[in-house]
């Protein structure tokens, strides 16, 4: 993926781009709608159990042929009483 | 591919729907088959330009869908290959001229009533009503792509609604493809394109002037079997591919990258 020097080729660069565009394009997801998704689900979460809202991640990913939505969560550390 | 009536497209404009309908029409004509060639880009027509049959246009497809005419007699026969046939779109009217059942009826007069063996459908660029009529009388497509941001991601937009259409033979052409730049690594690969489109491929095609000098003239560069490579083989390629021939794809230079690319995509080493 990388050239002799190092420098990322700019074939990669757009193909990377294309699969995150299309990923979206074909869940008819827009970027906003994500970011209402996010939030709503951090309050869900949030009722349940500490969560780090700072690493908080949610994308779609491909697998093979099909669209997976990933949320990545960390759970905050639990003071035990 | 077992479909008689095949729509060319791609979504975007200029990526080569017009060169590729003339070219692999002409080829598959010469491989013998009878075949009419139709432009469904209303208000926009350009296949009889591109195939040199533009002072011979007398009727067009709205006037068949009109009755101002019968369907024989807006038939242009190429004087080239004797088994080629236009059918020109109205430069006059604009897309809502056309009508998904009408489409579908003159797409079906070719086949069952004149006896065509192959219905190759131009149709316009954009999303909309043009190319829904389009692929209305479609049983396969050809979906044209070139290896750029924005032609990829049309081309993905169109194969979705060709599924939805329930067109199930989509075959991809790789167009205007760039064995230099891709050797470089800033253009994508074959191989990079499939992967990202998850559709069958069916013809690689290069970058070549000689599409535009047999433009100017308007005679398809397919037709000139001397030449043994670049567009005009590409384009036989792809009709003999149509017609169930295993073809292998042309290396596009000879130096590492490409070929070695196209090497593991067939399965070689």
């Amino acid at each position: 993926m990388f050239g002799l020097f190092g420098r990322k080729k700019s074939k990669d660069h757009l193909k990377e781009r294309l699969k995150l565009v299309l990923s979206y394009d074909r869940a008819k997801l827009t970027p906003a709608k994500m970011d209402e998704l996010k939030d709503e689900l951090l309050q869900v979460i949030g009722k349940y159990f500490p969560a780090e809202e700072n690493d908080y991640d949610v994308k779609l990913e491909r697998h093979g042929d099909r669209m997976v939505f990933v949320a990545n969560l960390p759970v905050s550390r639990v003071e035990a009483h | 591919m077992n479909a008689k009536a095949i729509v060319v497209t791609s979504g975007k404009g200029g990526v080569g729907k017009t060169t590729t309908t003339a070219n692999v029409g002409a080829a598959l004509a010469q491989l013998g088959e009878k075949v009419a060639v139709i432009d469904t880009d209303v208000g926009l027509r350009n296949l009889d330009v591109v195939m040199g049959l533009e002072g011979r246009v007398v009727f067009d497809i709205i006037d068949v869908f009109e009755r101002r005419c019968k369907l024989k007699q807006a038939l242009i026969r190429d004087k080239r290959v004797d088994s080629l046939y236009l059918l020109a779109a109205s430069q006059t009217k604009d897309k809502s001229s056309l009508s998904e059942g009408q489409m579908k009826a003159v797409v079906k007069a070719l086949i069952e009533r004149e006896g065509f063996d192959r219905v190759l459908i131009d149709s316009p660029a954009g999303i909309e009503s043009g190319f829904q009529t389009a692929a209305s009388a479609a049983q396969g497509a050809l979906v044209v792509v070139n290896p750029e941001v924005s032609s990829v991601r049309d081309a993905d937009r169109i194969i979705g609604l060709l599924e939805a259409r329930e067109i199930d033979e989509v075959k991809l052409v790789i167009n205007r493809i760039r064995p230099e730049m891709v050797k470089r690594g800033d253009m994508l690969e074959v191989e990079d394109v499939l992967e990202i489109l998850g559709v069958k491929l069916i013809g690689i095609v290069p970058e070549d002037e000689k599409i535009l000098v047999s433009t100017n003239i308007g005679n398809p560069a397919s037709l000139d079997n001397g030449v043994k490579a670049g567009a005009g083989s590409a384009f036989r390629n792809i009709a003999r591919r149509l017609r169930g021939d295993e073809v292998p794809y042309l290396s596009l230079d000879s130096g590492g990258g490409f070929l070695a690319s196209l090497r593991r995509l067939f399965g070689g080493s």
